[in-house]
């Protein structure tokens, strides 16, 4: 540094520098943002408007591609359409200026709550399981701990959809097969590995001596652990399970292949609404908009911790 | 409040045997030191009396019952860790009131009995904060607090002042001793710090190596140190020991360091061999080059205000003497040294361990004898 420095600290930006990089972060929020902003005006857009070139930027805000994808609808003559009672509700009316009329829900909120069943029921259990398995690994001396942890790992390496075949043909002796039930467990086992991973090293960063003052205080080991570890791991389960729980929510491939009528999620229906009477754009970005929110809100709750989680720990005392 | 018996315990991890077979008694209402180096085993016996490590082979008596297999919520005992340990999400009250809530204590009881202790403690006006932002000191005192606030049969403390800035240690090493006078419970407490174990314990065990070295008062490990190992690691500076050849028989009292006949107490052993002779600096006389005595040269002088420490060049090698400030000393001087007899200590070399004495019978008859590894 040359003799003309002074004051300026070394490690607290200036506030010109903090203006530039805000710039630079809210910049680079609105370019990824952008498509996401494009679905969302989409599944607000008529079929016409979705479509349209130019592109519309200001346009007539509508629900009918929310009404489209939560309905299965049938095409009327004008002469039939007359003949019906006036409409009974909102929906009803946006259908009929389409000539139609509804013929029944669709199956969106079926697939949707699937999603949520299997989505969070999956990460339920890959962070009850991930946490007791990392804290085995941390505390107890447990025989070829290093190979069991490769090994563990290893289920990673390859892509899970290279044993889809194999897993179809047994999904399918078991009958787990479209059950929610078989798509937690293989959610589970691919989210397990990074489960266990994760929480070993949180748990591996809390001082045994807190458990050790529980159990001199009068508590058993599984006691010490809940009352005292799990509070203490509390950041590490909290962005664990948002990284489990987004996995889980989005995979396509093996619902696809193992999901039809019954446990079907979300992933494979939405680009089955594009087949139903025409290019229906604003149903699909309407399905993919109600499709992101549970993530969303569950990141949002858990912000604080996910924050602190994928910091791991590096400034915790 | 309780007398532990450690009987024979021994402890292996793997290959590595951090306690040989030790056994030592620890009398009710005793402040008792575990003191020895780093990886010298005194933690590890701490925890084993805790219950936190379970014990390879051997006993140990709580009262009267055998405890060596009883996990450490059912043996009543409270361990106050070097961390602390306070838990992180609790605040100061929740801390202290911990143990009794595992033993289904109402919660009147409970505040009650928290306000009682935190009185005792002086921590009264800190007991709803986090326990995150606290100073040491206080730290130090709610992990007291939640070591005294169930009454345990005793006390472990593993290095509870390694924490602690070092003008802070003394000030909480009293706090800590007269608490100990004034609930009168048996404590042991592990440190590696021998002045804190002087200072503050009624009987101490040295150990090194998973070996106890000697066993009893704070005066019998200063002045009848039972091993080269114990006369090294005791006082600052630590005890002279002076190497030479020679030979002892019993009932000698004195003995031949290289041309010198230097008196000792009268000898209960023989020996022969390779010696040592164990002198505390402040028994060291420095007499002028023409009297009689071991010949040495001044190499430096410390000053410590009231005294000096002088550390002196001998054929024997280095020989440090603590005296007066007021006696002058200049570095390069040649002087002789004389000892005083009745402090004296002989070693044998090979095995370190003490030879009998008229000193040592006298340690002997008072602390019953000490336990050897």
């Amino acid at each position: 540094m040359s003799g003309l420095s002074s004051a300026w600290s070394v490690t607290e930006p200036s506030s010109r520098q903090k203006w530039i990089a805000g710039i630079l972060v809210i910049g680079y929020a609105l370019i990824t943002m952008m498509p996401l902003l494009w679905v969302f005006l989409t599944g607000f857009k008529t079929p016409p408007d979705s479509i349209s070139y130019p592109p519309k930027v200001i346009f007539e805000p509508s629900v009918e591609g929310y009404v489209n994808l939560f309905t299965t609808r049938t095409r009327v003559t004008p002469s039939q359409l007359d003949a019906l009672p006036p409409p009974a509700n909102f929906a009803e009316e946006i259908v009929r200026q389409r000539d139609m009329v509804i013929a029944g829900p669709s199956k969106f909120g079926e697939r949707f709550m699937n999603s949520v069943i299997i989505g969070f029921g999956s990460t339920f259990l890959s962070i009850v399981l991930g946490t007791m398995a990392a804290y085995a690994f941390s505390r107890f001396r447990i025989p070829f701990t290093d190979d069991l942890m490769f090994f563990i790992l290893s289920t990673r390496m390859m892509p899970p959809i290279a044993v889809a075949i194999p897993i179809f043909l047994m999904y399918r002796q078991l009958g787990l097969s479209d059950t929610h039930l078989g798509m937690i467990l293989l959610y589970t086992a691919v989210n397990i590995s990074l489960a266990v991973w994760l929480l070993k090293g949180f748990i591996d960063e809390i001082p045994r001596e807190y458990e050790e003052a529980a159990l001199i205080d009068g508590y058993t080991r599984f006691q010490a652990f809940y009352k005292v570890v799990l509070p203490q791991a509390a950041t590490g389960i909290a962005s664990t399970a948002i990284f489990c729980l987004i996995f889980a929510w989005n995979e396509y491939a093996f619902a696809v292949l193992l999901t039809s009528g019954n446990a079907q999620t979300a992933p494979p229906f939405i680009p089955t609404i594009i087949g139903v009477g025409g290019l229906d754009w604003p149903a699909v970005a309407a399905g993919a908009t109600i499709f992101l929110l549970p993530v969303m809100i569950f990141t949002i709750l858990l912000r604080k911790h996910l924050l602190r989680g994928i910091t791991f720990g590096a400034v915790r005392k | 409040m309780s007398e532990i018996i450690i009987k024979n315990v021994r402890k292996e991890f793997d290959d590595f045997v951090a306690v040989q077979s030790s056994s030592f008694t620890i009398e009710d209402g005793e402040f008792f030191m575990l003191l020895g180096p780093s990886g010298c085993g005194k933690t590890t016996t701490l925890r084993m009396i805790a219950g936190l490590e379970l014990p390879t082979s051997g006993e140990i008596l709580i009262d009267g019952q055998d405890v060596s297999r009883l996990p450490a919520s059912q043996r009543d005992i409270a361990f106050v860790f070097q961390m602390f340990a306070l838990y992180p999400h609790m605040n100061v009250r929740n801390n202290i009131s911990y143990p009794l809530k595992s033993q289904g204590m109402r919660r009147r009881d409970m505040r009650a009995k928290v306000a009682e202790v935190s009185k005792i403690l002086g921590i009264e006006d800190i007991l709803d904060k986090p326990v995150g932002g606290l100073s040491g000191g206080d730290r130090q005192r709610v992990a007291l607090g939640r070591a005294i606030v169930r009454d345990p049969k005793a006390f472990m403390m593993d290095e509870p002042l390694g924490a602690l800035d070092a003008e802070f240690r003394e000030h909480m090493a009293e706090e800590l001793r007269s608490l100990h006078d004034r609930m009168n419970a048996t404590t042991v407490y592990v440190t590696h710090d021998q002045l804190e174990a002087m200072q503050m314990g009624d009987k101490i065990v040295v150990m090194n190596h998973g070996v106890i070295e000697q066993f009893g008062t704070p005066q019998d490990i200063y002045d009848r140190p039972a091993t080269t190992f114990v006369a090294e690691f005791i006082g600052s500076p630590a005890m002279n020991l002076i190497r030479f050849e020679g030979q002892l028989a019993a009932g000698d009292d004195a003995v031949s360091v290289g041309s010198h006949r230097v008196a000792v107490p009268q000898s209960s052993a023989t020996a022969a061999g390779k010696l040592v002779l164990g002198v505390r600096p402040e028994h060291v006389q420095l007499n002028d080059a023409s009297a009689e005595g071991l010949a040495a040269r001044v190499v430096a002088t410390e000053y410590l205000g009231t005294t000096q420490i002088v550390t002196l060049e001998s054929e024997h090698g280095e020989v440090k003497a603590r005296t007066a400030a007021s006696i002058d000393v200049g570095v390069g001087e040649n002087l002789r040294l004389g000892f005083d007899v009745r402090t004296l200590s002989l070693f044998d070399e090979a095995d370190g361990k003490v030879i009998p004495s008229a000193l040592h019978d006298q340690a002997r008859d008072r602390a019953g004898g000490w336990a050897h590894g």
